[in-house]
């Protein structure tokens, strides 16, 4: 369809689409502006749309007031966050390599039940894997946060499908250089698939991010608590004014924006590669 | 008998040595996968057949908790909110994100930033999205509130009333899964090839006839998918329902906002039935799994592929 469309049909195109998209971006702007609404605001009508003395600063300070460990939060989250990508990128990449180009008897089974894996719904095992992880005396700790989000189904199909892409000619030409497996992954694979890495990075950032129900069920103290866990509690708090909840979900929101903002392709082509969420 | 051991690893000592790479690279994430995520599947099973909670230590009671579900009608309110759900959400979130993908599809300037808008919802928690949706959907004061005082429902609470309560449950829901089957709708579009609509104009056809007869069934086998995805995502939706009611009746006036993971997890996390609450993450399971087994026989008969033509 690279035909030129007709004036009509453009202009209609615009209206619908612009008028969905700012129905869309309109929970964003009403976060932002009652974050930066003063209390006397919130509840008065007409309803303000835009706060008619905006208070960003003093309402920062009050969240910081009610939330004291709301930092502490958010560099918890950043940390689980990382630590996770790491995890994942250094097992999936291992793994994918091998079940890419490596065979070895019952190679296709297992990775049949590494996909398997996708098929199963995190909340059907989250009472036994709350039960391991209590087991291993793990609750309230960071490794509960970060070790099993360490290995994923997931990032192993997507990494395997990117690796599978590149020609087995130029892998061959480093062997016979004498380079080992982990040489050539490291300096001949993972180079060549950098589209694939960062989408499967920005899914992965994302998807820990966001993450609500597991963190909900294995850490409970305020050393371990993440941001999604936080912003809950505030809105557990009824007395906990609206200002300064979206204040607190406008922190917690920002980080993805931003990454979104600047990584959107890859964002596009994670989902579209992969046709599953996590 | 070391030489047939050998043999089973590779017939020469080069796919031999192939062999021990593989094992080695593919061992930290199948044994991780397995243990984390393997194991608990099997635990899930068993557990199901346990009467377990926090003081008495588990014993095997066969199929009690399975009986105990087909007569809790606790449970059957959070199968029907949860059905209800899925039907709100997943028709409405199809055509949406269809019709946007269509219109995207067109060479405009600018459809980058509009594509952009659409898709941000997705990557935003979903903890903060029901908490903005919970101060849009309050009476008097929210917006949405402000946009209805006109026709009389300003002072409609969405969160409260029992009977409206699932439907800010489901606008959430649909409002960050929009974007997500608008991306995977505008892949499949870009996969129809340009010559089936010359052909079609060729032939006279309108851009409605275009629309019914190449880009619909074209697209068959994406509707597809992204139907099948919406539902398995309906199945789990929690964090909205937990965040969204938590103000005033968790889980929703008489449970009216109890889903079934929802379900799960307060009789597990709550009320300490682990083995209880385990039948209900089975059953959660085997409506998941029903739906991908249909999804694997179903696309081998109607969903229109390329390839099938010969």
């Amino acid at each position: 369809m690279r035909r030129d469309i007709s004036l009509p049909i453009q202009a209609i195109s615009y209206a619908v689409l612009i008028a969905g998209a700012v129905v869309m971006i309109l929970p964003f702007v009403w976060m932002t502006s009652t974050a930066c609404k003063p209390s006397a605001e919130l509840n008065k009508l007409p309803v303000r749309w835009l706060p008619d003395n905006p208070v960003c600063g003093d309402n920062l300070d009050l969240l910081y007031d009610t939330s004291p460990h709301f930092n502490r939060y958010l560099l918890n989250s950043a940390f689980v966050t990382l630590g996770r990508l790491l995890g994942q990128l250094v097992t999936c990449s291992l793994a994918a390599y091998g079940f890419a180009r490596f065979p070895f008897p019952g190679r296709n089974i297992i990775f049949a039940m590494c996909l398997g894996l996708l098929m199963i719904p995190f909340q059907a095992i989250l009472i036994p894997e709350y039960i391991l992880i209590r087991d291993l005396g793990w609750i309230d700790t960071f490794y509960a946060l970060i070790v099993p989000g360490s290995f994923s189904a997931f990032a192993l199909f997507l990494l395997r499908q990117a690796f599978l892409q590149i020609p087995i000619e130029i892998e061959e030409a480093a062997i016979i250089d004498g380079a080992n497996p982990l040489r050539v992954l490291w300096h001949v694979t993972l180079p060549l698939s950098t589209p694939a890495l960062a989408a499967f990075a920005v899914i992965t950032v994302q998807a820990a991010w966001n993450d609500f129900l597991y963190p909900l069920v294995v850490s409970n103290t305020p050393d371990t608590r993440v941001v999604t866990i936080g912003i809950a509690l505030l809105q557990g708090e009824r007395r906990t004014p609206f200002n300064l909840l979206m204040m607190g979900s406008l922190l917690a929101t920002l980080p993805m924006m931003v990454i979104f903002m600047l990584l959107q392709r890859y964002f596009i082509a994670g989902i579209s590669m992969g046709g599953v969420k996590r | 008998m070391t030489s047939t051991l050998l043999k089973f690893f590779g017939p020469t000592p080069l796919s031999r040595r192939k062999a021990l790479w593989g094992m080695a690279l593919v061992a930290p994430n199948v044994l991780g996968l397995f243990f984390f995520f393997g194991v608990p599947v099997l635990m899930a099973f068993i557990t199901s057949f346990r009467e377990w909670n926090a003081i008495k230590p588990a014993r095997y009671v066969g199929f009690d908790n399975f009986e105990r579900l087909a007569t809790d009608p606790k449970f059957e309110q959070a199968l029907t909110n949860t059905f209800k759900l899925i039907g709100l959400t997943v028709p409405i979130e199809m055509v949406l994100a269809l019709g946007i993908a269509v219109l995207l599809n067109q060479p405009l300037r600018g459809r980058n930033w509009l594509r952009m808008a659409y898709f941000l919802p997705v990557v935003t928690s979903t903890v903060a999205a029901s908490v903005v949706w919970t101060s849009i959907f309050q009476p008097r004061y929210g917006i949405l509130s402000d946009l209805l005082a006109p026709v009389g429902l300003g002072e409609t609470k969405w969160l409260v009333d029992p009977g409206l309560v699932l439907i800010p449950v489901g606008v959430v829901a649909i409002w960050q899964r929009l974007g997500f089957d608008m991306v995977l709708f505008l892949a499949g579009l870009q996969a129809i090839p340009g010559e089936l609509y010359e052909a079609a104009l060729i032939d006279g056809a309108n851009r409605w006839q275009r629309f019914r007869n190449v880009t619909l069934p074209m697209l068959s086998p994406t509707t597809f998918l992204v139907v099948v995805l919406a539902i398995i995502n309906g199945f789990q939706i929690f964090d909205q329902v937990y965040v969204m009611t938590l103000r005033t009746v968790p889980g929703g006036v008489g449970g009216s906002a109890t889903t079934l993971t929802y379900f799960l997890y307060r009789r597990a996390f709550t009320n300490s039935e682990f083995g209880y609450a385990s039948a209900v993450a089975l059953v959660l399971f085997l409506l998941v799994l029903g739906v991908t087994v249909v999804q694997l026989v179903m696309q081998r008969y109607w969903v229109y592929y390329e390839s099938d033509e010969g």
